[in-house]
Order: structure tokens, then sequence, then C-alpha cells
């Protein structure tokens, strides 16, 4: 091995080079059964227990298809305007790892069941990339593999793995773009863009929870490199498993600056699979790529065509429910967002908290002052996501309905969300039991107001004196005695008829 | 006509995991050619109207409903095991692949 040549500087490597990627998309849908048999697909139960004998492949052992993946897979390939096909078969992928106990994967190769679409990826300042697809199809998930030894200081370091088949068999949809090129500079923002798209649609079609930190979602990310857009496609390296936004962006930031110092330095490109590293934000190399025929495809003779009718295509088609970006358009209209404030809101995850927020009651713009403003602030000083701040959309609404409602004020309404943040209880509860409510009681106003001018005869007499706004001078001083929960409105009226003037 | 050399022979005996000796890979590189001339002559009937067929009878759509069914437990599943650690099968490390 020789050492690897200097990267380049990003914005250097752009200038010279034209990047194009390619990228795809596991997703592990979100049936109750696995793909081929009756094991539940569910997540994190003890080892080898969601298993059945076709799981584990044992002799004697038979597939049969879910009818409710196929409906998924469709379900996608529709979502992303591909064709369905007429008829698809599905393939044995004939390789020698313990992640499946058959050594093939069953999935589809020539004859995926959709193919040919595509699919608008809206960039953060509002840019739309159209990413065609090549091609969506079925496959089953394979088991978990665990490595041990090395570690475990063993004096031979005799190392085995420990796998664990619960994941094996469960349905996966695997989705391939075509090269995606002209992307420039962006083509890191374009491929998590695209990543968090798909994501969104899975969710929005309900066929998988779609979660990027459970591995629901996974990528895999291609880049080549060529002199410009009239050049033919560079030799791609392929980084697998990509499991977080952040992470793709990283991934293809960093193998445009490799391959440009590779190519820089007058060496070619190793088409090969490459990982990911969070702790570098660098990659490696994997294994080098093999050829197509090396996996043997051949038709799985256990299963029989699926050729979904055209009737239930159309039935399944009548049933998708509005996509991510129509919804977007739709609810910037109804609630009379700019193109700024509805991508500020997206890009903060903030859109369905603020559309669960105005159905529970509040209107648009106080729910967006609440989850862009002070819940943005505290998920920000914790570094997390808002949305796993622990207050609910139905508690925000109710806290903005006890301001509306004058029970209390901005700055109290501020104190009881912060005890909603700490689990104690539902805004209302706590305004009651903590007696945060605003006190317009005149008995008890005019005791404080009359201690304040008591207190402060100069003030007294700069407002007697035709300085009006001086009375902002008393009602600091009521406020604090009252624990800011005086009705300032109030207050202000009651000093007014007590000193004469107004 | 196809022809299956030796150097076909040592690489599909790689991929799949067989070792074969020099004398067996000579052998199957003859036996192979054989095989694959009888086949080809199906070549001679089937036509570019003929669709490929990978099943003999002509059935689509078998599904299953989306339903839990019986599982093995955690034992049954590890009882064929020649190794089982952590209620994991316990398989050799394999090096230099993912």
């Amino acid at each position: 091995m020789t050492t690897a040549p200097a990267l380049v500087d990003y914005d250097d490597a752009i200038a010279r080079f034209d990047p194009v990627l390619g990228i795809e998309v596991h997703v592990e849908l979100g049936t109750a059964t696995k793909m081929f048999d009756g094991a539940p697909n569910i997540f994190a139960a003890e080892p080898n227990t969601a298993i059945t004998p076709t799981s584990l492949g044992l002799p004697g052992s038979l597939p049969v298809v879910n009818r409710k993946a196929v409906e998924f897979a469709i379900r996608i390939g529709l979502a992303l305007n591909c064709q369905i096909a007429e008829t698809c078969r599905f393939a044995r992928k004939q390789y020698f790892y313990p992640d499946l106990t058959k050594n093939f994967q069953t999935s589809q190769y020539d004859e995926p069941i959709a193919f040919e679409g595509w699919v608008d990826v809206e960039l953060e300042d509002g840019e739309i990339v159209r990413v065609e697809i090549e091609r969506a199809h079925m496959e089953e998930d394979a088991g978990k593999n665990t490595h041990v030894g090395g570690a475990t200081g063993r004096i031979h370091g005799a190392t085995h793995s420990e796998v664990d088949y619960n994941r094996a068999g469960v349905p996966l949809v695997e989705i391939v773009t075509k090269p995606i090129p002209d992307t420039g500079g962006r083509a890191p923002e374009v491929a998590a863009a695209y990543v968090r798209t798909l994501r969104d649609i899975f969710r929005a079609l309900e066929v998988s929870e779609a979660r990027m930190e459970r591995g629901n979602v996974r990528a895999d990310i291609n880049v080549s490199l060529r002199a410009d857009a009239s050049a033919p496609l560079g030799t791609r390296t392929e980084t697998k498993n990509v499991n977080s936004f952040r992470s793709i962006e990283r991934t293809v930031r960093y193998e445009i600056s490799r391959q440009a110092g590779v190519l820089d330095a007058g060496q070619s490109i190793v088409q090969e699979t490459r990982h990911f590293h969070e702790d570098t934000g660098g990659t490696s190399s994997g294994r080098v790529k093999s050829d197509a025929e090396d996996y043997r495809y051949f038709p799985e003779p256990d299963l029989v065509p699926v050729a979904p009718s055209r009737e239930w295509i159309e039935e399944i088609r009548d049933s998708l429910p509005e996509l991510p970006a129509a919804r977007r358009r739709r609810l910037r209209g109804e609630w009379g967002y700019s193109d700024l404030e509805m991508r500020d809101v997206i890009n903060a995850g903030a859109l369905e908290l603020i559309e669960a927020t105005v159905v529970a009651g509040a209107s648009a713009q106080s729910a967006r002052k609440w989850w862009m403003g002070e819940l943005a602030r505290i998920a920000k000083d914790r570094e997390v996501e808002l949305e796993t701040l622990v207050v609910t959309p139905a508690q925000i609404a109710e806290l903005q309905g006890l301001v509306d409602g004058k029970k209390i004020n901005d700055k109290i309404a501020k104190q009881v969300l912060a005890k909603v943040l700490q689990g104690e209880g539902d805004p209302a509860a706590i305004v009651e039991a903590e007696g945060l409510a605003v006190v317009s009681d005149d008995s008890v106003l005019t005791g404080a107001v009359d201690q304040a001018i008591a207190d402060n005869p100069d003030v007294v007499a700069k407002i007697q004196g035709g300085k009006v706004q001086a009375i902002g001078a008393l009602i600091g001083p009521i406020m604090k005695a009252t624990r800011g929960q005086a009705d300032a409105g109030r207050v202000r009226e009651i000093i007014m008829e007590k000193l004469g003037v107004g | 006509m196809p022809s299956i050399g030796r150097d076909d022979v040592a690489r599909l005996a790689d991929l799949a995991r067989i070792q074969l000796t020099d004398e067996e890979i000579d052998r199957f590189a003859g036996e192979f050619d054989s095989i694959m001339d009888a086949v080809a002559s199906v070549s001679e009937v089937a036509t570019e109207d003929v669709p490929a067929t990978s099943h003999p009878i002509a059935m689509t759509n078998v599904f299953r409903e989306d339903v839990v069914t019986t599982t093995l437990s955690q034992e049954q599943a590890l009882a064929g095991a020649p190794e089982a650690s952590g209620g994991r099968f316990a398989v050799p490390q394999i090096l230099g692949e993912e």
C-alpha cells in the first residue's frame, strides 16, 4: 500500500471537478411480520426469538411472500412516480456471510417491482432538485453480527462472531437512483436532502417508522468525479450504511476531497465499498466491489412471480395520502407563513409539531412563536432535537389558551413552560396548583398600588406633573410584589385613577 | 457454442467455496462443456417470442396475510448450532470481509 494522496480542499476540488452522486436507500418496512415468513417484525427482542424455521433457512422450510410488504413496496413505487411491474420475480443473490443462513439473500434482480421514477428534493434555500429513480425492489434484511474477540483480551485474540437472526427476513425496499449530475458544490446537501425527502415520504405513507438512528433507513452513497459535465462518468466509490443526514453530507464532502487528491496525484479511483467513520469524518477502504456476476443471481425457484393487477395498483394509488411536498404547500397557505418562515419551520423540524399545535386549537402564528422561539431556544441550549422536548403540542396549545384568555401573561407562560418541561404536569394544572394566574382582583392590586405610590413620591410627582410614561417606574415594583402575576393593564388603570391623570 | 474453461471452473469453485484438485478442475471443465452444449440446444427452439421461464407452472401472486405465526424459542433456534453464546449463534470470524 502506498500512502494515500493528500485531501484536496473542498472548494478547490469543486472548482476543478464535477461530482456525480448515486444513492441507494434501504428502508425496513413496518409490517407486522417478515417478508417471507410469519415471524414478528420487531426491534430489540431477545436474540433469536423473533424467528421461524424459514427465518433460519432450515431444511424443509419454504418462503411465502407477505402481501402487505408487496403493497408497501408498491406504495413507495407510486409515491416516487415509478412504473409498477406487470410481473416481477424474486432472485437469489448469493454470497457467503453468516448474516443470512442460506448463503443467499432473497432479493430482486432484473425485474424490480418498481422502476423509472423521480422525486423532487427541496434544498434549504428552496431550490428544487429532481432526482431520477432507477428502480425500487423488494428484498429481505439480514441478521446482526456482533464481533467478539481481540478486545476481550484473549492471548491469541481468537475472534469469532455472534449472530442474532431476529432481523433476518425483515422486509426491505431498496431504492436506487440514476446518477445525479449537476449538483456541483451542493452535492453533499443534495445527498442529505434526498434521503430526508425519502424518509419523510416513508413516514407519510406509513410504510415504516423510518427512524435513522434505529437503522430503519440506511443509505449507501456513491460518489464519482469527472473533469466537467460533458465528460463520461468517473469511477465511483460506494460508502455503505451511512445513517444520519449529517454523516451523509460529511461522506460526500470527504469523498470529493479524497478523490480529487487521488486524481491530482495521477492515480485512478478504485471501485470499492468504503466505510464512514463518525469520529474522524473520513471514509476508509472496505472491499473491492465485485462484479454483478459474482453474486450469481438466478430466479428464486421457491417463490412464484408477483404480478400485481392493474386494479390493485389503482386501488393503492387512490389510497395514497397527501405527500410531504404537497402538504407543506397546503399548510403554508393555510397558516399564512412567508416562504422564509415556512423553510425555517421545516429546517427546524417543527412542521409536525406546529401542525399538531394548530389542530389542538392554537393559532398558526402563536404555534410558530412557541416552537420557533422559546422552545427552539431551549432545544438549542440542550443540544437536542425539538421533537425530543418533553412537551406535547396539546400542552403548548393549552398554554397559549391561558395567555389568550388573559389567565397568565407571557412572562408567567414561560415559567409555566419550564415546569411543563420538568414533567410537572399540564399548563392549566400547574397554573392552578402554583397560584400563577394573573392577579386582576382590584382589592389585591389596589393594595399594591397604594404601597408603590407611598414608596415612590418622586415618581408620583413626575406623573402628576405630566410625565405619564413614568408610570412604568411604579408598575415595576408592583409586578415584583405580585411575583409578576399582576394584570399590568389593570394596574395601569388603577394608578391613573388614583393619581387623577389620563 | 459455450465453452467452460479451466479458469471458469476454478473461479466458480472459488465463489462457491468448493476446493477442487487440478484433476477435478480438468474433469469438470470437460463435463461442463458437454452439459452446456446439451442445454444450448434449447436455444434452437427458444426464439425471441418465447418468454424466459423460471417456473414450470404458470402461477403468480401466492401471498400470505401479514399475521404473526408461531415462532421458535431461543433454545429451539440454537438447538442445532455447533456453538452458541449469549443466545446467539457463534460463528468463526470471517476475516477480510465486512
